[in-house]
């Protein structure tokens, strides 16, 4: 790799970014062609994707050596310090490399290998079939047809091949339609809703300003008013400003929260989203979704829309799919809101971001009707960015084709649903309606700042002890324990079977018996899982006092005898 | 005093509006001498609906017509509508219940009356006397004595018969002790940290006033006590007033110790928001939390705007500092501030639940807020004199325990297994803080409800709340003991507001 120079860098510390302390881990940092990777004395190791680093800087040298802070995309800040500047220096214009390739061909999906045939690379693509999911939403049917007009991208480039058109639309008014509309994204099916009453449908399209009401008969307009990419851009920076101060007070964050306009950027997507949900369900009325180029603000309403209308999105297989078709397939230049290659800093808007912390809010408010977790949302989110899987690089599908990524590259979610097990909602009830209509309440207080997201790597501000996981592990233990019951009645009906007379033998009492094998390890696994303490450490997951913010005062502690001047020094610091 | 004489009008047909999701009720309404009945008649199904008049906090009249409508805002922050048939009894009924809800004197109050099947006078007083909290200081450690030299009172009004002292003080040297403190607040042992052989102290402040007064036996109290855990040991004094503050209040004979002389301790000073301030920023989130259709950013320049969270942090991080003192450090903490029942309880019953497992019990628990609060002089009467809403204007009234129950629950939080009752305790205790059947939370302190024969009177909570149909209620299902400190996060990020209070009855969705 031309662009590395040092490979290993001895006795660097990584710092804390809440701790006041200073305290520090020393370790060891390797540069590979892929990751950033620091392994501690502990023998902990902390891996940094290249392509996961949205900056790379060096502070001014300090006595104990070259500071190196790095932002991540997915919301890791680490604080290294280098004791040998030559060293920082070689490393810091590695990473400005590595972290900014100008091809695609240089990311990490065109040499990322899981070890898997071809056969099984291509069944992986073929995990999630839009084709499929439209003849699951009920088109093509009478008055929905499937459109050959693009098929080879020639009215619009950065819509997928196949669209739905309504059937009395047809070639030269779609052309028509096309070159009214902004890159030519005229209006196309997204969702259509079925029900037995009623049949409406969410469909999208791009303009630039907006269409003249006289023009249109029996539509109405509502502007919802979501903001754009470079204010949602600038947003996001203010927010991360804000929660990256040491020593935040109360105050601070909350009205740096409110300065930044975050959350409130949030609601006004997920009242859109609301919006078009009620219009189509109450009013029974057909919804067209469009903003400017319909590729950012069109895709957040739509999917999301489409997420509180039916619960087949708010599985995991169904949220991969909603995910493909208004994201993937129809265009969300993932690779220009991520910053997937050195290029146009303007383009980069955390679009996508902001439509999975609406999903996450409505987690938070509907707990029991998602089949996924947090952790998958967090998981998706990681990789957006990462470039290690095919499916989010590019802008669009025939950018993707041109690219062979289903040759060349893995699809992300086969991998995801081999791990389902980590992405199952513990509390989800699956007998809900197939069309039970989420609506979430908007006000104010419902909107939260979603913490596990923006410092999913800031360990110390997480609550010490997860319900969710003790959940995950009851779950587990019953499920053992049904098994256990289910083993030990099919064996009683095996032995009533055999000795018609009842009389129990000596082995089958033995089989019940508490110190029976199978029961004994399902104990063992309770005791294991659900003692959530640590005893060798003395602490409960991270819980230190070290770790958290009023240690800096034990530095008070530390001096022995301390003079009037410093304690009252200390006072100042304490009081301010 | 009659009660009859303060209700107007026997009764008045009416319907009650009770939130947005609960549908509304009919019938006749009634004030007895502590209760609003509402009777839904003979052929409704519902029960009878029952409010205790001293939970109502303030009171609005409305008429209009030949009807007219009275609003209830109660202590524990719920509104109800009263929708009354006729000007006159509109006009009646307020004006009792108004006398009514603001009686004053403790011994008519409903807790000398509310007599509950199944619970026995006296039942559970008995439970935590200071005595039994000695038996188990006393079996870590002989270094500390249980003093009766308060036995009458005499001594120290706010503090209760027996207190935990220094064995190498005698009674004679607490006596002076008592007078160079305020209200007679010497320092006595509120937590033996057996692990650590340290301990947290309370007192008041001492009384130095502008001529820097000193008083020997209180300089000796603070040195037997480091004599008595262990050589060399080194105490901390923590001051929850500013270092401004502190030298301020010796303008009107207060004080602060003097470095030189109490050796081998050091001053730290952690200000705490206390009294009106506290109440302000408690009046002010509970506005906040009343709008429901508020734009995001009205909502959290509100929440900002009421410093309530950011008191929450203060409260936790000073009560990790005096715990982290003791359990890291292994030094004596003594707590301080002006009159040492307000803030000062906030940080030792918080540091004991960092430290003390047996405090995270639903018994350890109950027992902490009687010794730490109850007990130990915190002047509920008049503290939780009014709630949020009252228009009266406030003389002593502040939200600390209120502050120690949302810090109680940021812990849970962030140890959801570690506590053993869940969010429904803390519920309760603010409920029966501010108004309550039972006499737990009544007056001010041991004397005065020594002087009302509050114990032999009335029922105790813990007797109420520990009957198992209660209990069901109350306890944390995921509850694993742990022997460890809890150290909870207390930046901004980690802090949330406790929705569970504060919008109990206003958030919409809660019981999803």
């Amino acid at each position: 790799m031309e662009h590395i120079r040092t490979t290993k860098v001895e006795q660097v510390k990584l710092l804390d970014r809440f701790s006041t302390s200073n305290k520090s881990l020393t370790g060891t940092l390797y540069l590979t062609a892929t990751h950033l990777l620091f392994i501690d004395s502990h023998q902990k190791e902390t891996w940094i994707l290249h392509h996961h680093i949205a900056l790379v800087e060096k502070l001014a040298l300090t006595t104990s050596g070259c500071p190196l802070v790095i932002q991540c995309k997915n919301f890791r800040i680490v604080h290294f310090i280098v004791p040998r500047e030559r060293d920082c220096h070689d490393i810091y214009n590695s990473l400005l490399q590595l972290s900014k390739q100008a091809k695609y061909e240089d990311l990490y999906a065109f040499s990322y290998n899981p070890k898997q045939n071809d056969m099984e690379r291509l069944q992986g693509w073929q995990l999630i079939d839009l084709a499929e999911e439209y003849k699951r939403m009920g088109v093509p049917n009478s008055n929905w047809q499937l459109s050959d007009g693009n098929r080879e991208y020639k009215i619009c480039e950065t819509y997928p091949r196949e669209l739905y058109v309504p059937r009395i639309a047809s070639k030269p008014i779609i052309v028509g339609s096309s070159k009214f509309r902004s890159k030519g994204r005229f209006p196309v099916l997204s969702y259509y809703h079925q029900n037995k009453e009623l049949n409406a449908m969410a469909n999208r399209a791009a303009g630039k300003g907006y269409e003249n009401e006289d023009n249109y008969s029996n539509i109405r307009f509502q502007f919802v008013g979501i903001e754009n990419i470079h204010v949602m851009r600038s947003s996001l920076q203010k927010l991360l400003e804000v929660n990256g101060t040491k020593g935040l007070s109360v105050s601070d964050f909350y009205s740096g929260l409110e300065s930044s306009g975050w959350l409130r950027h949030i609601k006004a997507v997920m009242d859109a989203a609301i919006f078009l949900a009620k219009a189509i369900m109450v009013e029974n009325a057909s919804v067209l979704v469009h903003c400017s180029d319909g590729w950012d603000r069109t895709s957040q309403v739509c999917s999301l829309g489409s997420l509180l209308l039916d619960s087949y999105y708010r599985t995991i297989k169904g949220f991969m799919v909603l995910i493909e078709k208004d994201w993937i397939s129809f265009g969300h230049k993932f690779s220009e809101r991520c910053g997937h290659l050195d290029g146009d800093p303007k383009e980069v808007s955390p679009v996508f971001t902001q439509f999975l912390e609406c999903v996450w809010h409505l987690t938070e408010q509907f707990p029991q009707d998602f089949e996924f977790n947090e952790a998958f949302l967090l998981q998706i989110h990681e990789h957006i960015h990462s470039c290690q899987f095919g499916n989010f690089l590019g802008n669009c599908q025939k950018e993707r084709e041109e690219l062979k990524l289903k040759e060349k590259t893995y699809s992300l979610w086969p991998f995801l649903l081999d791990d389902q097990k980590k992405y199952l909602n513990p509390l989800y009830s699956s007998k809900s309606p197939k069309f039970a209509v989420l609506e979430p309440n908007t006000v104010s207080f419902n909107f939260k700042f979603w913490r596990n997201m923006y410092h999913q790597f800031d360990r110390t501000l997480h609550p010490r002890q997860s319900v969710f996981n003790i959940i995950m592990n009851m779950n587990e233990q019953n499920k053992q324990l049904e098994k256990d019951i289910k083993d030990l009645e099919s064996k009683i009906k095996q032995r009533k079977n055999k000795q018609t007379d009842g009389i129990l033998t000596k082995e089958l009492l033995h089989s019940v018996h508490p110190e029976s094998p199978t029961l004994k390890t399902s104990l063992c696994f309770k005791e294991q899982t659900l003692l959530p303490v640590n005893h060798a450490l003395r602490t409960i997951e991270g819980s230190n006092p070290a770790d958290n913010r009023y240690s800096e005062y034990a530095e008070e502690f530390s001096k022995s005898e301390p003079g009037v001047v410093s304690l009252e020094c200390g006072v100042a610091r304490m009081t301010c | 005093m009659e009660f009859s004489e303060l209700i107007r009008t026997g009764r008045a047909q009416a319907k009650l509006l009770r939130g947005p999701e609960v549908p509304p009720l009919h019938g006749t309404l009634c004030v007895t001498g502590h209760h609003l009945l509402l009777s839904p008649g003979p052929q409704a199904t519902s029960d009878l609906w029952l409010l205790l008049l001293r939970s109502v906090d303030s009171i609005e009249k409305r008429v209009s017509g030949d009807s007219g409508t009275i609003t209830l805002r109660c202590k524990d922050l719920r509104v109800l509508q009263l929708d009354i048939e006729g000007v006159e009894a509109t006009l009646d009924i307020a004006r009792s219940i108004e006398a009514l809800s603001s009686l004053e004197s403790v011994i008519t109050s409903f807790p000398f009356f509310y007599r509950p099947k199944g619970l026995r006078l006296g039942d559970a007083w008995h439970f935590h006397p200071p005595e039994r909290y000695y038996k188990r200081v006393d079996r870590e450690t002989n270094a500390w004595r249980l003093s009766e030299v308060n036995e009458d009172f005499s001594l120290c009004p706010s503090y209760p018969r027996a207190v935990i002292v220094p064995r190498a003080v005698d009674d004679d040297a607490l006596e002076r002790c008592a007078r160079f403190r305020q209200g007679g607040r010497f320092p006595v042992l509120s937590y033996h940290h057996a692990p650590s052989g340290t301990v947290l102290l309370r007192s008041s402040q001492p009384l130095t006033g502008p001529q820097k007064r000193r008083c020997a036996e209180d300089e000796e109290l603070l040195r037997a006590v480091l004599a008595g855990a262990r050589p060399g040991a080194r105490g901390f004094i923590l001051d929850t007033r500013s270092a401004q503050a502190a030298k301020q209040a010796r303008m009107t004979g207060g004080g602060t110790e003097a470095r030189a002389a109490y050796p081998g301790w050091k001053r730290l000073h952690r200000p705490l928001e206390r009294g009106w301030p506290l109440q302000e920023s408690f009046v002010r989130l509970v506005e906040a939390c009343g709008y429901l259709e508020q734009s995001m950013d009205c909502w959290r320049s509100r929440l900002e705007a009421c410093h309530w969270l950011g008191h929450v942090k203060e409260a936790l991080s000073t009560a990790c500092l005096a715990a982290q003192a003791m359990e890291r450090e292994g030094a004596c903490v003594l707590v301080h501030g002006a009159e040492g029942t307000d803030s000062t309880l906030l940080v030792t019953s918080l540091a004991q639940l960092i430290l003390d497992p047996s405090s995270r019990t639903m018994a350890g628990f109950q027992e902490l807020v009687e010794r730490e609060w109850i007990q130990a002089g915190h002047p509920f009467q008049l503290r939780c004199a009014h709630s949020a809403f009252s228009h009266a204007r406030p003389k002593h009234e502040a939200p600390t325990f209120l502050l120690f129950l949302d810090c109680v629950w940021q812990l849970g939080r962030q140890f959801p297994l570690l506590l053993e009752f869940g969010e429904g305790l803390l519920l309760a205790l603010f409920e029966h803080a501010y108004a309550s059947p039972f006499g737990t939370f009544l007056c001010s302190s041991e004397k005065e409800r020594c002087l009302c024969e509050v114990r032999t009177r009335t029922h105790s909570l813990w007797s109420g709340l520990n009957q198992p149909k209660e209990q069901r209620k109350l306890r944390n299902p995921l509850y694993v003991p742990s022997p460890l400190a809890i150290w909870p996060s207390v930046e901004p990020q980690s802090l949330r507001l406790w929705q569970g209070l504060f919008l109990r009855w206003t958030r919409p969705n809660l019981q999803r």
